[in-house]
């Protein structure tokens, strides 16, 4: 297999080390080492990450293949220096037997950008109604720890307590998408004066916060792991606050774009800034990144949502909710978080690969960057600065949001179990 | 009715009319209206905006004063009816007021200057959709030539020959505080 | 002046009362033999109506019409636009059809102000209701309106009572009339008053009666009675008990007050038929004087070209 050696990286920001990375293994950590025959890639001044893992990633695969498909959704995983994305399992057919989350589990091993950890429905169908056949997608090759109807709330309280309770049975946890759907019937975009003004029907913040809160009392009340999908309000940040001071076993994510874009953009009617849950206010952005960089949000998830063309390109209230995440993730937490001294590059390496990876129970990512870890690394140069164009990416979709937006760093190489996914900014060749 | 109201610095301007020119010049022009239309019965006079209206009231006045009648002046405002509407910024419409059926009357049109004659185009136009005088007239203040169009005032104040690069003045004193005539030269185009 | 008129929000109040002069000078135009201007010859103007509204789309059919524009019509039924085109794809039609406005009714909030910016379109879009967002030319017409019974809107008190939330009419009124001066109360349940309408150029009540006796204009707004099934209100019965105008609430008007009405009313509902019927009621002139606004909307936006003034057009007498 091959051997590479990263020259003069940055490891976590901090330290100046070679990497030598041979057989999917990193091997040698030390200054100035003598790698024999393998490919030198020049990283002075670029910082070395462990491979970002995402818990949050919408890849369409079976079902939407029009807007994206495992093989693209993993490439513009492998170019945001991802090694390792849940998939969500609102497809088409459901991810809620142990067919659908294998097929997709092998689709990611098969291509090899990126692995492919399924998320398993926690509802027949996402319908709320009746529990998916969970231990059977937790015994399945694919190992499914994690479960959600993302898209959809689990809103009846005695289907999330038993499903909370059930998954204690193979360390699984719930990640709820926190949207009492009653308040939020035909809601547009985030509740407060702009949606007063703008006349599209309001989404409170108390429509997430009233499922968290109850969330958090009910994974307390039977003692199970609860994780909550793209926190967007103080409020959740708060609820959350005072259920990790009482030592409860819950964890939280939020999304890139809900750190750094507001409801004033709303104003635009453009649909490309229509995502689920809404963007909120700047009060809201203070408080999440607050959140993030004391902890209390554990860690970052993209939410990549990708949508054709046709279903962004028209009025505002017939447009598909959601936008791409995974190329912009790291530049748009470096925006956010870094460049404004709330996190430093450690702590972006615990919030968007270690934490993830203990909360999905995924053991080979997440790892330190350490002589014997599996050689998943991304080198990154976080000095670069480039103008966001919606058709520079792998993925079949162009909805993100930062088209024409000056945004940091850039991902200069991905590095999955040794073998690079990315060099040079470019997408490798992977044998298959 | 050219708005220039400050004169640049190299601006030449001249004075061809003053108050008393003026009010000499509307004199003459209302008993030459009622000479050629034997009097004022059937006659309607309809100034044309902002000016023309001012003027067409003068005229009223010297008329009733002839007459021992009371003469009213309508306005007529043409901008709906102008032919360069997509060549410059939309712009307020002026008051039209039709006092009494145009039908079977002597309209007569009062404007401050003729000049390339589009103006008296587009009032003629309007007046069609009004109704239909038994003949229409022009009286104007000032006649500075260079006509684009084959119209001919009937009742003229003055003929003023001009350059295309002057530009002629009107003030009167219910809009400008003063009456005069200017020719406003080169240096302030 | 303004390329498109997507909201009340868009005018300042120089372009609000420019237009408001320019629809009186058109009024009379109607009552001429020849209810014609031949301004907008060889113009098009679309109405393109995904909401069924004909008090709507003939006002301003009739405007464009008056002004020699031509007129086509697109309305969602029957046509390809309720066999699922695209906003985009029907605009594209409508460009490559060289349409100098489209007038858009839409019920979906924002259609308009997609149409405008999308680069979809070159012509002038003029907002003719979109969802629950604004119908600008409808408040226009309602100051107008107001302005020929009360002349100067300044300092005027106007009073709207109604289900502000769903309502388009309520919300450009509120804006445009606070750009005119007039001081503007929003009367209706807690329930039917947006979140933040405290940031608005308005003062809100919950009571009308109190709301009444200074009032120089009511405007009722029309109350669905399906909003009851989404426990805005209780009943219907309740609704216009607290909320409806009625002829002993009417008495409490100062003498000089006008009564409105934005259509279609619900008579028995927000206002009783003897109320609607009354000589104070102005609501069948709101019908006439729509189209001289909407004349004025269309003459503003389309004659004009939006480059400086030429130099031959300056030196024309």
């Amino acid at each position: 297999m091959s051997a590479h050696v990263l020259r003069d990286a940055l490891v976590l920001g901090e330290r100046r080390a070679d990497i030598l990375i041979e057989d999917g293994t990193i091997t040698a950590l030390a200054d100035s080492l003598d790698a024999g025959d393998a490919r030198e890639v020049d990283a002075t001044g670029l910082i070395a990450l462990p491979g970002l893992v995402d818990l949050h990633t919408h890849l369409r695969e079976p079902g939407r293949e029009d807007a994206e498909t495992v093989l693209t959704g993993t490439q513009a995983a492998a170019r945001g220096g991802f090694t390792c994305v849940h998939a969500m399992a609102n497809t088409d057919p459901v991810a809620d037997t142990a067919g659908v989350v294998e097929q997709v589990w092998r689709l990611g091993r098969e291509h090899g950008y990126c692995d492919v950890q399924p998320v398993g429905a926690v509802t027949v169908g996402l319908d709320g109604t009746q529990l998916a056949e969970l231990g059977a997608m937790a015994e399945s090759v694919a190992k499914v720890r994690m479960f959600s109807d993302d898209g959809k709330c689990v809103s009846d309280a005695v289907l999330m307590r038993r499903a909370l309770e059930y998954v204690k049975a193979f360390g699984g946890v719930i990640a709820q998408h926190a949207q009492e759907p009653r308040l939020t019937r035909g809601a547009q975009m985030n509740e407060g004066e702009l949606s007063g003004i703008l006349g599209l029907t309001g989404w409170p913040a108390v429509a997430e916060e009233a499922i968290v809160a109850r969330d958090v009392l009910l994974s307390a009340h039977v003692g199970s792991r609860l994780h909550v999908c793209h926190v967007s309000t103080r409020g959740s940040v708060e609820i959350l606050r005072w259920a990790k001071s009482k030592g409860w076993d819950v964890t939280a994510e939020v999304t890139p774009h809900h750190l750094l874009l507001t409801d004033e953009l709303v104003r635009s009617y453009d649909p490309i800034f229509k995502v689920n849950p809404p963007l909120r206010s700047s009060d809201d952005v203070a408080a999440v990144r607050e959140g993030l960089a004391d902890g209390t949000i554990d860690c970052v998830a993209t939410d990549h949502a990708p949508h054709p063309m046709e279903d962004k390109e028209c009025e505002w209230s017939a447009a598909a909710f959601g936008m791409l995440g995974l190329e912009t993730a790291l530049s748009v937490v470096q925006l956010a978080m870094v460049d404004s001294a709330m996190l430093s590059w450690s702590d972006v390496a615990r919030v968007m690969s270690t934490v993830p990876a203990a909360i999905g129970r995924v053991e080979a990512h997440g790892r330190p960057l350490a002589v014997g870890e599996p050689a998943n690394v991304v080198l990154y140069d976080s000095g670069a600065s480039r103008q966001w164009r919606s058709d520079d990416t792998a993925s079949l979709s162009r909805n993100t949001p930062y088209a024409g937006r000056e945004l940091p760093g850039r991902v200069v190489a991905t590095f999955l179990r040794g073998r690079p996914t990315v060099l040079d900014g470019e997408l490798a060749e992977v044998p298959v | 009715m050219s708005s220039h109201t400050s004169d640049s610095p190299r601006a030449t301007t001249r004075t061809v009319l003053d108050e008393g020119d003026i009010s000499r010049a509307l004199t003459r022009i209302t008993h030459e209206i009622l000479e050629r239309n034997r009097g004022s019965a059937g006659v309607l006079l309809l100034g044309i905006p902002t000016r023309g209206v001012h003027l067409a009231r003068r005229l009223a006045a010297r008329m009733s004063e002839v007459e021992g009648t009371t003469i009213t002046a309508g306005s007529l405002d043409v901008t709906m009816y102008r032919d360069d509407l997509r060549l410059r910024p939309a712009r307020a419409l002026e008051h039209t007021d039709i006092p009494v059926d145009i039908d079977d009357r002597v309209v007569v049109l009062v404007d401050d200057v003729l000049f390339s004659g589009r103006t008296i185009r587009a009032a003629l136009d309007a007046l069609g959709d009004i109704g239909r005088p038994r003949a229409v007239q022009l009286a104007v203040l000032v006649d500075r030539g260079h006509r684009a169009l084959p119209i001919r005032a009937d009742f003229v104040g003055k003929n003023l020959p001009t350059s295309l690069v002057e530009n002629v003045k009107v003030s009167v004193a219910e809009v400008d505080g003063a009456d005069d005539v200017r020719i406003v030269g080169e240096g302030d185009a | 002046m303004i390329r498109h008129l997507l909201s009340s929000a868009d005018l300042s109040k120089d372009d609000a009362v420019l237009i408001l002069d320019t629809a009186e000078e058109l009024l009379s135009v109607a009552s001429r033999p020849i209810k014609k201007l031949p301004t907008l010859r060889g113009r098009t103007v679309v109405n393109l109506f995904f909401e069924d509204s004909t008090r709507t789309r003939i006002s301003f059919e009739a405007a464009a019409k008056r002004l020699s524009a031509d007129v086509i019509n697109f309305s969602s039924k029957g046509s390809s636009v309720s066999k699922g085109e695209s906003l985009k794809d029907t605009a594209l039609t409508l460009q490559a059809m060289g349409a100098d406005a489209v007038v858009i009714r839409h019920g979906s909030s924002g259609a308009p102000h997609r149409l405008a910016h999308a680069s979809w379109i070159n012509g002038a879009i003029i907002n003719a209701g979109d969802g629950s967002h604004e119908h600008p030319t409808q408040a226009l017409l309602d100051a107008f309106t107001m302005r020929r019974h009360l002349g100067d809107l300044d300092g005027r008190r106007v009073t709207i009572v109604g289900d502000v939330l769903h309502s388009r009419v309520a919300r450009s009124n509120a804006l445009l009339l606070s750009i005119l001066g007039a001081d503007v109360t929003l009367v209706a349940p807690p329930t039917l008053l947006p979140v933040g309408v405290d940031s608005w150029p308005v003062q809100t009540s919950y009571e009308l009666d109190g709301a009444l006796d200074k009032a120089d204009v009511v405007m009722m707004l029309r109350v669905q009675g399906e909003r009851m099934n989404d426990a805005f209100f209780p009943s219907a019965r309740e609704y216009s008990r607290r909320y409806g105008l009625d002829t002993r609430r009417m008495r409490r008007l100062p003498e000089h007050a006008i009564v409105m009405h934005p259509g279609p009313m619900n008579r028995g509902m927000e206002i009783t038929a003897d109320v609607a019927d009354s000589a104070r009621s102005v609501i069948v002139e709101q019908v006439t004087n729509g189209v001289a606004v909407r004349m004025a909307v269309l003459y503003l936006l389309l004659s004009g070209s939006t480059d400086a003034e030429s130099t031959e057009a300056r030196e024309e007498a």
